[in-house]
This record gives structure tokens, C-alpha cells and sequence, in this order.
């Protein structure tokens, strides 16, 4: 009999682990400030479709969703690694693999709750329909926080130092490294996110530096490796010590 | 007192015997509060470059002194071998634009200095010992900002020493140095009050890694995107104008901006380098600084009274 991905005690223990408490405060400051951005920008005279770009692109997909991909992400699992609450978990006659994608589900729904949600709405608010302008990003929003959900939810099984090496990589390689090196671009989710999201919108009104026929394999690749992989890691996870 | 003689040894003979050795309290010296204090300090400063910890623990911190000392050594490098009459990067500007890795080693380690102790249960244990609460916050608190000194000033240093081996205008040089030294302690002081503050209100480090780099970075993202928005709306561009006000609320920016308005550097190289709004904003942006830390240093007093 095929199972279910999602086991429901799992997913809602793991709901209040990531939201209950003051947690889930933290975690809508995405949604405020991209609401809050999009409201000031559009009550400016400037040009609607640059602040769009730069408000719900830039800051938005560039900035905030890889940081909320990597709370979340290692929010999900890191957390119970850490203080050693996941053997309850792993006690249970459960198959790692559904622990595995029930987090990860938990994760990619809180990451576009969070992050595409506003994101369409402040698309919608600033620049209206235009170009699909709002759908796109939203769109792209949407692929890259899954992938970056998966990605850092691996990092949380493999490694103890899960939080510095995501911000590592989202950082220094996406966006310092990004900026200067122009191959380093075609490893960025970011990248393609925005590769998706200008497959959607208009011609002419979003760049990106990936080209979809990349962008999409490497995108489902990325998720679904990691997802493999991260089954794997907890199937023969040992606790160790702190240092 | 009595001493053991005063007693009798033996009862009864043919029974047990307890012997009375007496108590003997500590009669050698007593290192003190400010020892104590000092000790943490030590420990502190070691723990945050991962010194007396396991090699995994090494690693990030000295991957981030390579990262901030390397490329000073290329740029020193560079001028030699191009023959230029001066650095290609300014003291100060050095520091700003690899501001990103003296953020992660914030974030990455005020958590190992403050949450660790949280986390399993320390703090009795310290306060058991002669030192008080504020002996501690300020031992820990003194150990980062000089954990970020040594991040931020050795490539200074390295920089400085190959622009005198290379030959460069000695006053110049030093000058400007100078600069680079005022901005290394405002980044130290400012940014250890800020990541310290956030460590300290969790116990968890992933998620204190998150919430400082977080602070830091949106901060400054969303100041940028606020300055472009006030730009367009006023139509002023240049540096210095109103719409650098946005960079009040980005903690880096605000050390970044403020050395350079007070060391003049805006003046001599008008472009890309950050200002300050006016005169009147160099002292706000200075009086912010003092602010943030004064005020994150009493809520630190504030957290750890009670605990």
C-alpha cells in the first residue's frame, strides 16, 4: 500500500514547533515588511515597474526568502536535532522518509504562506496585473522558497552548523560572489526562481540570468536530492555530542 | 575553634575509631572578583576564535580572518606590482565592502558566547564564583568586541604594513589608517551590541545565527530600497542628500556613513562612497551609534539580572 507523505501528528507538532510560542511573530516580519514596502512604494510617484523589481525581487526573492527559507528549513528539523527531541520522533514506527517529507511539506507551505502570499498581494497592490508582473514573481517566489526549504532542510540533518553554512551560501556565494562572478549565477536559486518567473511575465520586463531549460531541471534536481538525501542522512542519524 | 587535640581520639577499645581531622577552610590566596572577571574574558575572547574547543569549531572563525586578510595581502600585491601611488581600496572602504564577513563571524559566534551558557545551564555555576551580574555581561561583551578588533583591524595592519614596504606617502598612509582604526572600533562597538542583544534573548544558536544576520542584512536591504524610493520621489541623487536618512535604521550603514562624513573621505573621492545627510545627520548618525550601544548594553544589564 503506498503511504501518504504527510504524517498528521508529525506535521502538526512540527506546525507549532515552527509557529507556536513568539516564534511565528519573527517569522511575519517577511510578510510585514514586504506589505509595508509595497504600500510606501506605491503611495510614491516613481517608476512602478522598477520599485516592483526591486522591492519584491531584490529584497524580496533576493534577501528575505532565502532567509526565511533558512529558518524555516532548519527550523523544522534542526531544532529537534538540537536539543535531542528527535529520538521521541525516530522511536516511532514511522519510516524516516515520510518524517522527511512531512517537514519538508510543513516547510514549503510556511515559506509561500510567508513569503508568496505577500508577494502577490504587494505585486498586485504596486503594479496591478500588468505584464503578469505579479503572478511571476510570485510564481518564482514560490519555486525558489521550495527549493531552499529542501536545500537547508538537508543542511539541518547533515550538519550542526546548518544556520552558518545556509547563510554561507545564500550570502557570499548568491549574492557577494553573485554580484562580481557572473558564472556563479548559474548555481543560485535565487537565479532561478527569477529564470521561472521571467518565463511568465511579459516579455521585456524581468531579467534573469538563467536560462529556463536550466533553470527548471536544476530547480527540481536541487528538491529532489535533497529531499533523497535527507532521508537518508536521518535513516542513520547519530547524535552527537555538542561541542 | 577546637582543634583535633581537644578531642579524644579513642572511646573504647576494640571499637571502631573515628578520627576527627578537623575542617580546614581555604587558607591560600584568593584571586578575587576582578581575576574571575578576567578569566571570562579570556575565555570568552579564546571560545569565539574556537581556541581550547574541538577543530570543528575552529573552523568557521579562521576561515573568516583568511577571508578578511587575504585579500589585503592581494591588494598589497597589486599595488606593488602596478607601481600605483596609492591603495586601491581606502582604509575604511576595506572594511565596508567586506563588512559581510565581519557580520557572519557576529552572528556566528555572539551565539557561542552568550546561548551556549543559556542553553545547558551554566549560569548558576558562574555566579557561584565571586563575580556579579555585571561582571559577567561586561567580560562577555568585552570578549566579542575585541574578537571583532582582531577580525577588523589585522587587515588594516596588513594593509598598512605593505603600503610602507611598497613605499607609499608615510603620512598619508598613516592618516588614513587612522580612519580605517575609528571604523574598525565603531563596527566592533556597534555590531557587538546589536548581535549580543539578539543572542542573548535565545537560547538557541541556529536560530540566534539567523536572527542577527537577519537584522543585519534586511536592515540594510531595506534602507537601500527606502533611499532609492526618496530619490526618485525628490529627485536629488547625489551623496549626502536627504534620502540617506533611510540609513538610519541599518546598523552598518550607520558606522560606514558616519566615518566617512567625520574623515572627510566624501569630499576627495565624490562618487560611490556613502555620506551621511548633511552636518546635522553626521550627528545624529553619531548620536544613534552611542544610543544603540548604550541602550543595548543596559538591556543586557536588564536580562541577566534575573535569571
Amino acid at each position: 500500500m503506498l503511504q501518504s507523505p504527510v504524517q498528521g501528528t508529525v506535521a502538526r507538532l512540527t506546525v507549532r514547533g515552527l509557529l507556536g510560542s513568539r516564534r511565528g511573530i519573527l517569522l511575519a516580519v517577511v510578510p510585514v515588511l514586504l506589505l509595508m514596502m509595497s504600500a510606501v512604494a506605491a503611495a510614491t510617484s516613481g517608476d512602478k515597474h522598477d520599485l516592483t523589481v526591486t522591492i519584491l525581487g531584490r529584497l524580496g526573492l533576493g534577501t528575505l526568502v532565502p532567509l526565511l527559507g533558512l529558518v524555516v528549513g532548519t527550523g523544522v528539523i534542526a531544532t529537534e536535532i538540537d536539543d535531542g527531541s528527535i529520538v521521541y520522533l525516530l522511536a516511532k514506527p514511522l519510516p524516516r522518509w515520510r518524517i522527511v517529507t512531512t517537514k519538508l511539506i510543513v516547510a514549503v507551505l510556511t515559506t509561500w504562506l510567508f513569503s508568496a502570499v505577500p508577494t502577490l498581494l504587494g505585486g498586485l497592490l504596486l503594479y496591478g496585473t500588468r505584464d503578469g508582473l505579479a503572478f511571476a514573481l510570485t510564481l518564482g517566489t514560490m519555486v525558489a522558497g521550495a527549493a531552499y526549504s529542501a536545500l537547508f532542510l538537508l543542511l539541518g540533518v547533515a550538519s550542526r552548523n546548518a544556520v552558518v553554512i545556509g547563510l554561507g551560501y545564500a550570502l557570499i556565494w548568491e549574492s557577494l560572489i553573485g554580484n562580481f562572478v557572473k558564472g556563479a549565477r548559474t548555481l543560485s536559486i535565487q537565479q532561478w526562481g527569477l529564470s521561472v518567473a521571467k518565463a511568465v511575465a511579459s516579455s521585456g520586463s524581468l531579467t534573469a540570468d538563467v536560462a529556463l531549460g536550466a533553470a527548471v531541471p536544476l530547480l527540481l534536481v536541487v528538491t529532489a536530492a535533497a529531499t533523497v538525501l535527507a532521508s537518508v542522512k536521518l535513516a542513520g542519524l547519530t547524535l552527537a555530542s555538542e561541542d | 575553634m577546637p582543634t583535633p587535640s581537644d578531642r579524644p581520639a579513642a572511646t573504647a577499645p576494640g571499637t571502631g575509631v573515628i578520627h576527627d581531622i578537623g575542617y580546614r577552610s581555604y587558607q591560600g590566596p584568593r584571586l578575587g572578583r576582578s581575576y574571575a572577571t578576567r578569566s571570562l574574558f579570556v575565555q570568552g575572547l579564546r571560545g569565539a576564535f574556537g581556541l581550547g574547543r574541538s577543530g570543528r569549531s575552529k573552523v568557521l572563525p579562521m576561515l573568516i580572518l583568511a577571508a578578511m586578510v587575504l585579500p589585503a595581502g592581494m591588494l598589497v600585491a597589486l599595488t606593488v606590482f602596478q607601481q600605483r601611488a596609492d591603495l586601491p581600496v581606502d582604509y575604511p572602504q576595506y572594511l565596508s565592502s567586506f563588512g559581510l564577513f565581519v557580520e557572519i563571524f557576529l552572528a556566528a559566534q555572539a551565539p557561542v558566547l552568550l546561548s551556549r551558557d543559556l542553553r545547558n545551564g551554566t549560569m548558576p555555576l558562574y555566579f557561584s564564583r565571586p563575580i556579579t551580574r555585571a561582571d559577567y555581561v561586561r567580560a562577555k561583551a568585552a570578549a566579542m568586541v575585541a574578537a571583532l578588533l582582531i577580525v577588523t583591524v589585522l587587515p588594516l595592519l596588513a594593509l598598512y604594513a605593505g603600503a610602507l614596504l611598497a613605499g607609499l606617502d608615510f603620512v598619508h598612509s598613516t592618516e588614513h589608517l587612522g580612519y580605517g582604526l575609528l571604523a574598525a572600533v565603531l563596527y566592533s562597538v556597534v555590531l557587538s551590541a546589536v548581535g549580543l542583544l539578539i543572542a542573548a534573548g535565545t537560547p538557541r544558536r541556529g536560530f540566534g545565527v539567523a536572527a542577527i544576520m537577519g537584522f543585519l542584512v534586511v536592515s540594510s536591504g531595506v534602507a537601500t530600497v527606502l533611499e532609492g524610493l526618496s530619490d526618485r520621489s525628490g529627485g536629488g541623487s547625489a551623496s549626502g542628500s536627504a534620502a540617506d536618512w533611510a540609513y538610519l535604521i541599518s546598523p552598518d550603514d550607520l558606522v560606514d556613513r558616519f566615518v566617512n562624513h567625520v574623515c572627510g573621505l566624501v569630499r576627495t573621492v565624490p562618487t560611490s562612497i556613502g555620506d551621511t545627510p548633511g552636518t546635522l545627520g553626521a550627528l545624529v548618525f553619531g548620536l544613534e551609534m552611542l544610543l544603540i550601544v548604550a541602550g543595548a548594553y543596559a538591556l543586557l544589564l536588564r536580562r541577566y539580572r534575573k535569571i
